[in-house]
């Protein structure tokens, strides 16, 4: 602490403030977390199944809506709790400040391009194009 | 970055050992974290020999005796010598803990002593608690309420309510559970830590003051609040047996509650 000037120790600790966020953040997390569980399970489940099925039959499961919902509800809620999660790891951990911001902008393009692909892979399997 | 390695001037070394008088026959072996930042040397490990059947059960009295007795430049907070004041908080045997409740016998081979972890080290034994006091300070520790309080005698709680703060009141600040937190140990200059979270769940339910909402707000915050992922240290490690992460989880949902 010495090396920080001569600002009073309860001026740093109040420093900016309160970010008056950060609840939304965490709450999300948990809602992605609990969401994955039974999706995780599901898809699992329908691997399996589909064990040693050949092309065709594989592309008709996925032509059906509900797997089409299911899978993206899978991608989204996935690539939105990798996001989340990535961020804290981040926050925690890189304390540079240009490291921290290239490291938190990369992890949401990264999250968002993985989620868009997602996307329109699902769709495009089930409009079978 | 984090840092995972000390820096070259922080690395300690073995230093001297301090033989017990002739004649001892109960000997212990007391490794204890030695620095002096006015000699200019890197800190360093002392050895002291010390012949427990005339020392006092606890590492504290193993600590005063050396002080008395092989070593008088060995530097530590003491006080109450019974758990109360929390000055004597240091890492022993790799769990901080206070020097006056823990029992000598209840470590097995050499005692290693350290002081609490991550803080800025002022001498030997003592960490800089400047921050961790400001970060106490600025929960505003303190009944707010805009009532005036009866004219005729206190703010009056109800069983119940007096009931809820059991669990918090206790706790002394020794800073056992913020300073054994990694969390803390990487941010501690923006998260508020174990204990202060501790103390800032005592005022958010108590029943007399009337501040909730300003309290929370000033914890409403990525770093202040939210770099606790329950990792339990606090809770396992606090020598009072109080409970932050079950505080900082119960602020949490008053977050939550508020927003739904």
């Amino acid at each position: 602490m010495s090396d920080q000037g001569l600002r009073t120790p309860l001026g740093r600790v109040r420093g900016l403030g309160s970010a008056k966020d950060g609840t939304h953040q965490w709450w999300l997390q948990r809602l992605t977390a609990i969401a994955l569980v039974p999706l995780s399970v599901w898809l699992a489940a329908s691997i399996a199944s589909l064990a040693g099925a050949g092309q065709d039959e594989v592309m008709r499961w996925f032509q059906s809506p509900l797997v089409a919902i299911l899978m993206l509800s899978f991608m989204l809620a996935g690539f939105w709790h990798t996001k989340l999660g990535l961020q804290v790891v981040i926050e925690d951990y890189v304390h540079t400040e240009w490291r921290k911001i290239t490291c938190l902008m990369l992890n949401n393009f990264v999250c968002i391009f993985f989620a868009l692909a997602a996307t329109l892979a699902v769709l495009k399997l089930l409009l079978g194009s | 970055m984090v840092e995972f390695n000390l820096p070259a001037n922080s690395k300690y070394k073995p230093g001297k050992t301090h033989k017990a008088p002739d004649g001892a026959t109960n000997i212990r072996r007391f490794k204890v974290y030695r620095y002096d930042p006015d000699s200019g040397e890197n800190p360093r490990v002392d050895t002291y020999e010390v012949d427990l059947d005339t020392a006092g059960p606890m590492i504290l009295d193993a600590l005063i005796k050396i002080k008395n007795e092989l070593d008088p430049t060995l530097t530590f907070r003491r006080s109450c010598r019974e758990g109360v004041c929390g000055s004597c908080a240091m890492n022993i045997d790799g769990t901080n803990t206070l020097a006056c409740t823990k029992a000598t016998e209840d470590v097995s081979g050499d005692v290693k002593i350290y002081p609490l972890p991550h803080l800025d080290v002022v001498k030997d034994l003592i960490g800089d608690m400047s921050n961790f006091y400001a970060q106490y300070a600025s929960i505003k520790p303190w009944l707010e309420a805009q009532s005036p309080a009866p004219p005729d005698g206190e703010r009056l709680q109800s069983y119940e309510e007096r009931k809820l703060i059991d669990g918090l009141y206790e706790c002394i600040l020794c800073a056992c559970c913020s300073t054994s937190c990694p969390s803390y140990w990487w941010n501690s200059d923006r998260y508020l830590g174990p204990a202060t979270l501790l103390q800032a769940y005592r005022w958010l339910i108590d029943s007399r003051d009337e501040s909730q909402g300003e309290r929370l707000d000033s914890l409403e915050d990525p770093f202040r609040l939210y770099r606790c992922h329950t990792i339990m240290n606090c809770t396992k490690t606090c020598p009072k047996s109080l409970n932050p992460a079950k505080a900082i989880a119960e602020i949490k949902k008053m977050m939550v509650a508020r927003r739904m």
